[in-house]
């Protein structure tokens, strides 16, 4: 009589278990199970507690209070605000001075960064020491004291307002901030912007058109003068047909400031100044890592071809010591970002200053407050690496397989 | 696979444990052998630290007030300086037991933001300071001035309805801190520094040259200031509100802090309930017999706290005004001690 053979155990159940529980088996399956209940466990005690304390304390949770009238004015508003706006707008008008001064900042930042890179790895020995020397400098100095620096020093270089500094009459400079005409939209205004599009399209159109033309039939054709007179002519006839596009709102000195005409508030510009400076030295060492990390026959191929250093800079180097930049250079950005939340101590009235700050203060819904913001400054962040991971992609694409 | 759920099983025992907030501040006070309390960064007069780390002022002296009537020792307190951003938060989140920091009492502050107010320590208003060579002698002449204040405090409100109930323009820089505000103010960034009258005496003292800066005549709010406590707990808000009864009811008395013993041994009904020889509103308050001779030890009665810090006996020199007795012509009140 012949044993039969013992079934072996369905593959799918081993498949499962392995799955489930790696090589811990059913085992760990239950392990992870319990960690993962005892996690949620915890998280809502918190939750429970954070409830039950407020509700001792009477302080009612939710988001409702965003509704309120604020009751306050702000130094610096990129949209209409005033005091009996809701709480909700001046969230709006403190992230987008957050922004404002984040992209400016971003913008100076990166321009110095690589300026001060390129100087540092120049073989002019002054240029080196001097660009060494600053971020050195900057580095290692603390950013608070960097923006009060900044702040006292723009605010004491400035004169008061009755003894500012003027230019052609209409642009004024004192320790209230800059002050210009400001621009009125006039009838005129929107077919303007119209034909500054249509120049823009056409101009793109034609740069296209004589690259084509350059790779397939090896023509070269000018065509700045064609562009020129679309950018400039274009626009003038809109405003000779329709009227001028804006006129001009002139301030004047009355009483203690000037009244009419846009600002540019003292504190906005020393935070802008301290914020560039700062992670400027530090964009420097990173970009000048990423050159470094060049070979060095790069170099010395695009020298073999007859270019200048800069040339060689311009359109070898640096295209391929991009791949090496980008991550930490994403890191600076978001730095900059984040660290703009030091406005308070000069001032500026930023996201934090007067939502988490003022609002938080005035409302006492702490734990709203903070979410809000939190939760701002990560889409924030989110969304800038999300633009300079798209950038890297579109680098590698271009540089080949 | 025993010890990790031995780990789970600490893990959520130590989650079971969490408790929320009991009303027994008082108790944990005691325990904890300290009180903590909340006070300015340097405010002459209310709440400054002297170049030795001591902690003086009005503010100050309620705090040692009340741990003094707890510890019978008025150095038991831990100060904690905090901005007018971040004090109701230190306060709601139990950093510190009480607020005394010249805070204002709001309808406001006093339902939405989960705590109570115990009294009035000073009954102040809001103010204006300018330099003199601005020439300006009222609040009404100035339309389109650049006003510097600190943020989130109800000067920051008040001022934008002053100003928008005149039809006056103006800008204002709001500063996380005091100290921000006012040197900003000295540099020229604004024309104005506004806050609490007693607090521009106070900070005239910081400026280099008090006698270039004028305060200007309008007082354009009522600011009642006192001490702050959490919502929910009623016993811990009796201690704080009647340690400050006390002190004023000390003044109306005449007990000082050198007669306290003598006056102590007085056969009058009152002065026997005040002093504990007589009843037990200590004991009913949750302190000792001698709670009123503990705190009139330790800082005085109403009057003397109110000279040694911003009055007669300080470099503010600032006038009982309103603060003085109610029998004095002020509108200082206790309700009675029996």
């Amino acid at each position: 009589m012949a044993v039969e053979p013992r079934k072996p155990p369905l593959q799918l159940v081993a498949q499962l278990q392995r799955a489930l529980g790696g090589r811990a088996g059913w085992g760990g399956f239950v392990v992870q199970i319990l960690f993962v209940a005892a996690l949620a466990w915890i998280a809502y005690e918190i939750v429970a507690n954070a409830r039950a304390n407020l509700q001792a304390q009477r302080i009612t949770a939710g988001f409702g209070f965003m509704a309120n009238t604020a009751g306050f004015d702000v130094s610096q508003n990129l949209i209409p605000y005033s005091g009996s706006d809701s709480y909700t707008r001046v969230f709006l008008v403190g992230l987008l001075n957050t922004l404002a001064v984040s992209i400016i900042g971003i913008f100076f930042a990166t321009v110095i960064g690589f300026l001060v890179a390129l100087g540092r790895l120049s073989p002019n020995w002054l240029l080196s020491r001097i660009s060494g020397g600053y971020v050195e400098l900057v580095r290692n100095l603390p950013l608070l004291f960097q923006i009060l620096f900044w702040y006292l020093a723009v605010l004491a270089a400035l004169p008061n307002p009755r003894q500012s500094i003027s230019l052609f009459g209409s642009f004024f400079l004192s320790n209230r901030g800059f002050v210009v005409p400001k621009p009125i939209g006039n009838p005129g205004f929107e077919p303007f912007v119209f034909a500054i599009v249509i120049a823009v399209v056409g101009s793109l159109l034609l740069q296209r058109y004589a690259r084509k033309q350059l790779f397939d039939h090896g023509r070269m054709i000018r065509i700045w003068p064609y562009v020129l007179g679309v950018l400039f002519g274009l626009p003038l006839l809109s405003s000779l047909v329709f009227g001028a596009p804006v006129k001009f709102e002139f301030p004047e000195l009355k009483g203690f400031n000037f009244s009419g005409g846009s600002r540019v508030i003292p504190e906005f510009v020393a935070l802008t100044l301290a914020l560039s400076t700062y992670t400027a030295a530090f964009i420097a060492e990173i970009v000048r890592a990423g050159i470094q990390s060049v070979h060095k026959g790069q170099m010395e191929a695009g020298s073999s071809l007859g270019l200048q250093r800069g040339s060689t800079l311009r359109l070898i180097v640096v295209p391929q010591a991009m791949r090496v930049i980008l991550p930490p250079l994403t890191n600076q950005y978001l730095n900059l970002t984040k660290n703009s939340s030091l406005a308070v101590a000069i001032g500026y009235p930023d996201l934090v200053s007067v939502f988490a700050g003022t609002t938080l203060s005035q409302t006492g819904q702490a734990i709203e407050i903070i979410t809000i913001t939190m939760g701002v400054y990560l889409l924030i962040s989110l969304v800038t690496s999300a633009i300079m991971s798209f950038y890297g992609w579109r680098l590698g694409r271009s540089l080949g397989p | 696979m025993k010890r990790v759920s031995l780990v789970f099983t600490l893990a959520l025992a130590a989650a079971f444990s969490t408790e929320a907030a009991t009303a027994q501040t008082l108790k944990t006070v005691k325990d904890r052998g300290m009180l903590s309390c909340g006070v300015g960064q340097g405010l002459p007069g209310f709440s400054s630290p002297d170049d030795k780390g001591n902690w003086t002022g009005l503010d100050v002296d309620v705090c040692r007030a009340v741990a003094a009537a707890i510890f019978n020792d008025a150095a038991k307190v831990k100060f904690v300086p905090l901005s007018a951003k971040d004090r109701f938060t230190a306060l709601q989140s139990g950093e510190i037991d009480v607020l005394s920091r010249n805070t204002t009492w709001t309808l406001s502050r006093d339902t939405s933001l989960g705590a109570n107010f115990t009294g009035v320590t000073y009954y102040d208003g809001q103010g204006f300071m300018v330099k003199k060579s601005l020439k300006v002698n009222s609040a009404l002449e100035l339309n389109s001035a650049s006003v510097c204040v600190q943020t989130g405090t109800t000067t920051e409100q008040n001022l934008a309805d002053y100003f928008k109930g005149n039809n006056m323009k103006y800008e204002v820089i709001a500063f996380g801190t005091n100290d921000e505000a006012i040197k900003a103010y000295e540099s020229g960034r604004c024309d104005v520094f506004t806050t609490d009258v007693s607090g521009l005496y106070s900070d005239r003292l910081k400026l280099a040259n008090a006698a270039d800066h004028a305060v200007l005549p309008e007082v354009i709010s009522k600011e009642p200031l006192g001490p702050m406590v959490r919502h929910g707990d009623d016993q811990w808000l009796d201690v704080v509100r009647w340690t400050l009864y006390a002190m004023i009811t000390a003044e109306e008395l005449g007990i000082t802090q050198k007669n306290v013993d003598e006056m102590a041994k007085s056969d009058k009904p009152e002065m026997k309930r005040i002093f504990g020889t007589d009843g037990n509103l200590g004991e009913q308050l949750g302190l000792t017999k001698d709670w009123v001779s503990r705190i009139v030890k330790a800082v005085g009665n109403y009057g003397e706290t109110f000279d040694r810090n911003v009055g007669a006996g300080s470099k503010l020199g600032i006038a009982r005004g309103l603060n003085q007795l109610w029998n004095k012509g002020g509108i200082q009140y206790a309700p009675p001690i029996r």
